[in-house]
Order: structure tokens, then C-alpha cells, then sequence
């Protein structure tokens, strides 16, 4: 195996997310694609950034509480009270 | 894929927020319900960038409303309703981040924003002949679908998720929990595109530790 890639793997680790937002130079693009390809320790790095976006997207659903927005209801049915009486 | 617009201006949206801004006026509860479904959770994000923890920022979003009902009679459709929200949201959120003494600058990094995101000792040592490449890297994860997620998992990371630095947690979950673009992210939070990078990175590396962790536990 050659190492065939001028960016160190502790380097990289600091340019995933810059990586899979794609807002890097075309030529580092392309040199951390490359340095992928031959470096297993890296791609699981990268593979698992991305699964951890993934999973993060699994929180969506815990981030309104049920508590609160029961307490935002009845927050909203307080203020109709004071100012529509006859509602 | 195609690119949002992030703020798109014209006569149907103007109309949209009128007859919203009526409906809440009106004391319509079904949809005051529709709209704290939508924008509550944005909204515990963005309070999350200035004050110390989740039931603050709970706290802040519930302010938030009360003013929002409040003051709704004067809303005069010079903003988009969203933007009027968010922008009393905004100042409630840092006045009381303050009074929290916790109060977080928006514009430099802090050291904490420069160090190395993975642990130094995983590399090899200069002087090595394969200085900088890894000692100790990660192994591959087996993860089931998200469906099928334990649900210990999902609690580990918003574990790491609530122990994230204020500005870090905020990004992370617009960004990634929430699924906002960056444009959206940067106007919302107020951050350049390259510090919300910055923040971006940070977090989510600190969530894949969080998650490598669990794994490894899982193996011995």
C-alpha cells in the first residue's frame, strides 16, 4: 500500500462535516475522497458522522413534550378567557 | 435537489399569516395547536443557544407564547408572523440567558471550539512513520433501522445532546435533528456559515463519541 494522500487521518477527522456539506475546495474534495478510499479507519469515521446525523433525526419526535404542550394549551385557553369572555 | 427559499415573501403567505393571526383572535384552540406543533420545536432550539439547559429553554418558549397571545393585537403583517415570533423569542431567550449568568458571546470561538474533536491518542505520535494516522480506529457499527432502535441508544444520544455547549446543541438540532438547511440555521441563530460549521462539526462528533461509547460497552 502506498500512502498516496497528502491529508493525515487526524487531520481529516477536523474536515468531515466541511466534507459532507460540500463546501471544501475542489482539490481537498477530491484528495479526502481519495484518502477514503484507502483508509478503512477513516471511511467508518465518515460512515459513522453520517449515522450519527441519521440517528439524531430520530430525536424529532421527543422534542415537544407532551407536558408542555398540554401546558401551552391550557395557557392559550387562560389568555381566551381574559380576553374573549363570550367566546 | 432543488433549493429552498428561505424567505419567501408574496401575497399567499401574507394571507396565510392573516388568517392565522385572525383564527388566534378568535380564540380558535385547533389552530393555536397546529401552530405550537410546527414551530415549538424550532423554538426550543434556537432559546437552547442562550441558556443553560432544556427546561429553561422550555421555560423561555412558554414566555414566548404568552407574549406572542399578548401582544398579537399588535401584529400589523409589516413581518411575516414567524419572523415576529421568533424575534421575540429571541429577546426573551437572552435576557433571560443573562440572567442566568450564562450568557453565551455569539461571535468568537471559545477554546473549547479549537481543539481537536477526536482524542489526540488515537493517532499515531510524530515521529512515527505513519505520524497522524490512526492507532486506535473506529470499528464499524452494527445499528439497526431506525425503526427498530433501542430505545437505550436513543436516550444515550440525547443525553450527549443535552450535554452539548448552548450554541453547539442549538445547530446540532436544528441542523440535524430538526432537518433545517444551514441557510435557515445562520439567519435563525444569527452565525456566519463557516461558524455554523464550526458548531455543526463540534456537535456531531461529540454525538458520534457518545455513540462509539455505547458500542463499545455493548462488545465487552
Amino acid at each position: 500500500m502506498t500512502r498516496g494522500t497528502d491529508i493525515d487521518c487526524n487531520e481529516l477527522v477536523e474536515i468531515v462535516t466541511d466534507y459532507l456539506e460540500g463546501t471544501l475546495d475542489a482539490d481537498i474534495h477530491r484528495r479526502v475522497t481519495e484518502h477514503l478510499d484507502q483508509c478503512d479507519g477513516c471511511d467508518a469515521y465518515v460512515e459513522q458522522m453520517r449515522e450519527t446525523v441519521r440517528l439524531a433525526g430520530t430525536l424529532r419526535q421527543d422534542e415537544l413534550r407532551p407536558e408542555m404542550r398540554d401546558r401551552l394549551l391550557a395557557a392559550f385557553r387562560g389568555w381566551r378567557t381574559d380576553t374573549t369572555p363570550s367566546a | 435537489m432543488e433549493v429552498r427559499q428561505s424567505r419567501t415573501v408574496g401575497p399567499a403567505v401574507d394571507s396565510a399569516d392573516a388568517r392565522l393571526v385572525r383564527a388566534l383572535r378568535d380564540g380558535d384552540e385547533a389552530a393555536f395547536a397546529r401552530l405550537v406543533e410546527r414551530w415549538t420545536p424550532t423554538m426550543l432550539a434556537v432559546a437552547n443557544s442562550c441558556v443553560p439547559s432544556r427546561a429553561v429553554a422550555e421555560d423561555v418558549v412558554q414566555e414566548t407564547w404568552l407574549a406572542v397571545l399578548t401582544g398579537l393585537h399588535r401584529f400589523e403583517g409589516r413581518s411575516r408572523l414567524r419572523t415576529w415570533v421568533f424575534s421575540i423569542l429571541v429577546n426573551i431567550a437572552r435576557s433571560r440567558g443573562a440572567r442566568e449568568r450564562r450568557s453565551v458571546p455569539f461571535s468568537a470561538l471559545s477554546y473549547d471550539e479549537t481543539a481537536p474533536t477526536v482524542a489526540a491518542d488515537r493517532f499515531l505520535p510524530s515521529g512515527d512513520e505513519w505520524a497522524g494516522h490512526w492507532s486506535a480506529p473506529p470499528l464499524a457499527w452494527d445499528l439497526p433501522e431506525s425503526a427498530a432502535l433501542s430505545g437505550e441508544i436513543r436516550s444515550r444520544l440525547r443525553a450527549a445532546l443535552d450535554a452539548l455547549p448552548a450554541r453547539q446543541r442549538a445547530v446540532v438540532q436544528l441542523r440535524d435533528v430538526l432537518g433545517l438547511d444551514p441557510g435557515e440555521v445562520c439567519e435563525l441563530l444569527g452565525l456566519e456559515p463557516g461558524n455554523q460549521r464550526v458548531l455543526l462539526h463540534r456537535g456531531r462528533a461529540r454525538l458520534r463519541q457518545a455513540l462509539e461509547d455505547y458500542m463499545n460497552e455493548a462488545r465487552t
